[in-house]
């Protein structure tokens, strides 16, 4: 089992022509996802890699019955490409682009509302059901399919760091998604550990936050009322200056309040093994999920 | 991106956003001439520096005369204003905003910024104006009003009464009023602002309505759609490393710690900072080379690290997925040959093509320390802080 994807989940592509989309299509085909068809507007007909190419989303779905769309098109573009998915039906929207404005993503939250889709992202590596299948970016090599471990994070890099350590400690992961680090972005912590939580096979969660927002304090909160399996918890950013953006758009402490002192209190505070330095990680994790016993 | 106040207040303008008479000068000879077109005393000259309490800083003085214009014009343009957003050093002030006194009834609170948790945007406001606004929101939450609009629906009548009701505004004033915080929500949303401030804006003894100061921050990711914003860009503003940092599409900040280190990602980034200090040390900076960095970037990157004369060490942490660790040693190796390096170097890589970036480091004859986790870096980072 798995969350949000899995081997049947039927894939559309947009700006699969473009360099990054090309490059990380390969990747994601040589993983196994299912890549049913591509999308930029004006190549309709042509094919990419053997994959066909439509003009718009619509088309694409209803030819090819994608339910998911992975998307690399540039940040001026991308806030308009989210909002062509979710009106063509297609449940799932991952969305790699960094760096689109934020009042265009508040636009995509309050047009999303009232659609049945769920949008992961932006400015994330995406989402890995490994062993089933890859829709996004990261590298695949790191992961370890079967289980029993769910991770979430709102990095990229710092997510591959810590799935090669669980992997290292020969821990499996069930699924592993980037949330992403704007301040403004559609599936959050919450969602995620709601269907961890509800799903069989996995056993135990990795969540890993940074400054900013308060999005790990609202989910300690929900994780103390809700949450019954072994969470480990990591949070960068404890030497971040306040005030300056480390990055990520939404990686700032503002006003004093998003500091990763204060969500790792949080953390503990709901219960959550918060893992102090990064180097120990992996360690950590398999103390905390050592479920022979 | 930020821009000085005296820019702001020309976009209040184009907002018909109410703003005392005046103009920027950037020499004491100006600044006079300035005072003399305004042709009433007293008039108020302002430090234009990117940073708050300038006022107490001593960078905000009022002139009864013209030869106190000239004196205090001379004292502030040129001074090393330091508050308590600009560090020890202060930041230099190269030009002042010469503007009217006014004569003031009351002073209130007003911004406008993107609320991350609703996907809304918030007015916060305030009768206890003039006023830090954290301090306001930390000793006394209730005096602060909090309207969320809608992006979708923009500002409505009732934003602009719930408002100006809540700060008490007279019935005189409440036209002027609202027309400005229609004006300010419409400037925010037109140029993508990841905040407006007025603080303090005034009800002057007359019964108008004016915005005292004016504070205005960029979302950087909208700028490629307001070109007259990105003119308003100020190299002076920043520091010089991360200006030159920027050029090369670097994401660099400069800190005040020992150990230089590079990164591929934010999130890793923050966390190789955290490690330093753990280590015993303290980062020198923030540095993401993102992930799609080829090796003329990270030859930059180590560059500019290498240029920071607090550096006594550096940490280069790398997870290779697209960021190919061959690609990151090649660059490597060119800064090398091209600096003198005269700090111990740890690099940790790990990820796609490691073992080819390893032998290319090895190879260089480059005296670098290689580590083979991050639990190893931080111990080799210890041993440079000890020796």
């Amino acid at each position: 089992m798995s969350i949000f994807v899995n081997k049947n989940t039927r894939v559309v592509v947009q700006g699969i022509t473009g360099k990054e989309g090309r490059f990380h299509t390969a990747q994601c085909v040589d993983y196994g996802t299912r890549i049913v068809a591509g999308v930029t507007p004006g190549k309709g007909g042509q094919q990419a890699d053997n994959i066909s190419v439509f003009n718009t989303v619509a088309e694409a779905a209803l030819k090819t019955k994608a339910d998911c769309s992975l998307i690399f098109v540039p940040p001026q573009f991308a806030a308009d490409a989210i909002m062509e998915a979710a009106d063509a039906g297609i449940k799932l929207i991952v969305a790699i682009t960094e760096g689109i404005p934020i009042a265009d993503m508040m636009r995509v939250k309050g047009f999303l509302k009232d659609k049945n889709t769920r949008l992961i992202g932006p400015n994330c590596p995406g989402i890995i059901t490994p062993g089933e299948c890859k829709i996004g970016i990261m590298p695949a090599p790191i992961h370890t399919p079967g289980g029993p471990i769910g991770v979430i994070s709102r990095s990229g890099t710092l997510t591959y760091e810590v799935v090669y350590q669980l992997t290292q400690k020969n821990i499996g992961q069930t699924t592993c998604i980037g949330i992403g680090g704007d301040p403004v972005n559609g599936t959050n912590f919450i969602d995620c550990l709601k269907a961890f939580e509800e799903d069989a096979d996995t056993k135990g969660i990795v969540m890993v936050g940074e400054i900013g927002g308060s999005a790990e304090e609202e989910a300690s909160e929900f994780i103390s009322a809700y949450v019954t399996k072994p969470v480990v918890g990591f949070v960068a950013g404890l030497t971040a200056p306040p005030g300056r953006r480390m990055g990520h758009a939404g990686a700032i402490i503002s006003g004093g309040s998003g500091t990763a002192a204060g969500k790792i209190t949080a953390m503990k505070k709901a219960g959550i093994n918060v893992c102090e330095n990064l180097g120990t990680f992996g360690e950590l994790c398999a103390e905390t999920f050592n479920f022979s016993g | 991106m930020k821009i000085h106040e005296y820019q702001a207040k020309e976009l209040f303008r184009k907002y018909k956003i109410a703003v005392p008479k005046g103009r920027a000068a950037f020499t004491p000879e100006e600044a006079i001439l300035s005072a003399k077109e305004l042709g009433e005393y007293p008039v108020v000259i302002k430090a234009q520096i990117h940073a708050g309490g300038r006022g107490k800083g001593g960078g905000v003085k009022l002139a009864g005369s013209e030869a106190e214009a000239e004196n205090i014009a001379k004292q502030i343009i040129g001074m090393s204003l330091i508050t308590h957003q600009t560090g020890a050093e202060g930041r230099v002030v190269k030009k002042v905003l010469v503007e009217q006194g006014l004569n003031i009834e009351k002073e209130l609170y007003l911004s406008i910024l993107p609320d991350r948790a609703t996907g809304k945007n918030l007015i916060i406001a305030s009768e206890a104006g003039g006023m830090d606004i954290e301090a306001v929101a930390e000793e006394t939450p209730k005096k602060l009003i909090k309207v969320y609009v809608d992006p979708l629906m923009g500002i409505q009548p009732y934003h602009l009464r719930k408002t100006a009701f809540g700060l008490n505004i007279s019935a005189d004033c409440i036209k002027g009023f609202s027309a400005l915080l229609k004006g300010l929500y419409n400037l925010f949303t037109d140029y993508d602002c990841s905040l407006v401030e007025i603080n303090p804006l005034v009800i002057t003894k007359d019964n108008k309505v004016i915005a005292l100061d004016a504070k205005m921050d960029f979302d950087d990711n909208a700028i490629f759609r307001h070109k007259n914003i990105a003119e308003y860009r100020d190299i002076d503003e920043e520091d010089a490393l991360e200006a030159e940092a920027s050029k090369f599409g670097l994401n660099y900040i400069n800190l005040n710690g020992n150990i230089g280190n590079m990164v591929n990602g934010a999130g890793l980034a923050m966390a190789t900072m955290d490690i330093i200090k753990q280590a015993g040390a303290e980062p020198a900076n923030f540095l993401d080379v993102g992930g799609g960095a080829d090796a003329v970037m990270i030859e930059n990157g180590f560059r500019i690290i290498l240029r920071d004369s607090k550096v006594k060490g550096i940490l280069i942490n790398i997870f290779g997925g697209i960021l190919r660790c061959d690609v990151l040693a090649s660059g490597v190796v060119e800064a090398a040959k091209k600096n003198d390096i005269n700090v111990p170097v740890v690099v940790r890589m790990e990820g796609t093509n490691v073992a080819e970036g390893r032998k290319i480091l090895l190879d260089s004859g480059l005296a670098i320390i290689t580590a083979v986790d991050i639990k190893d870096a931080a111990q080799k980072v210890s041993a440079i802080v000890a020796g």
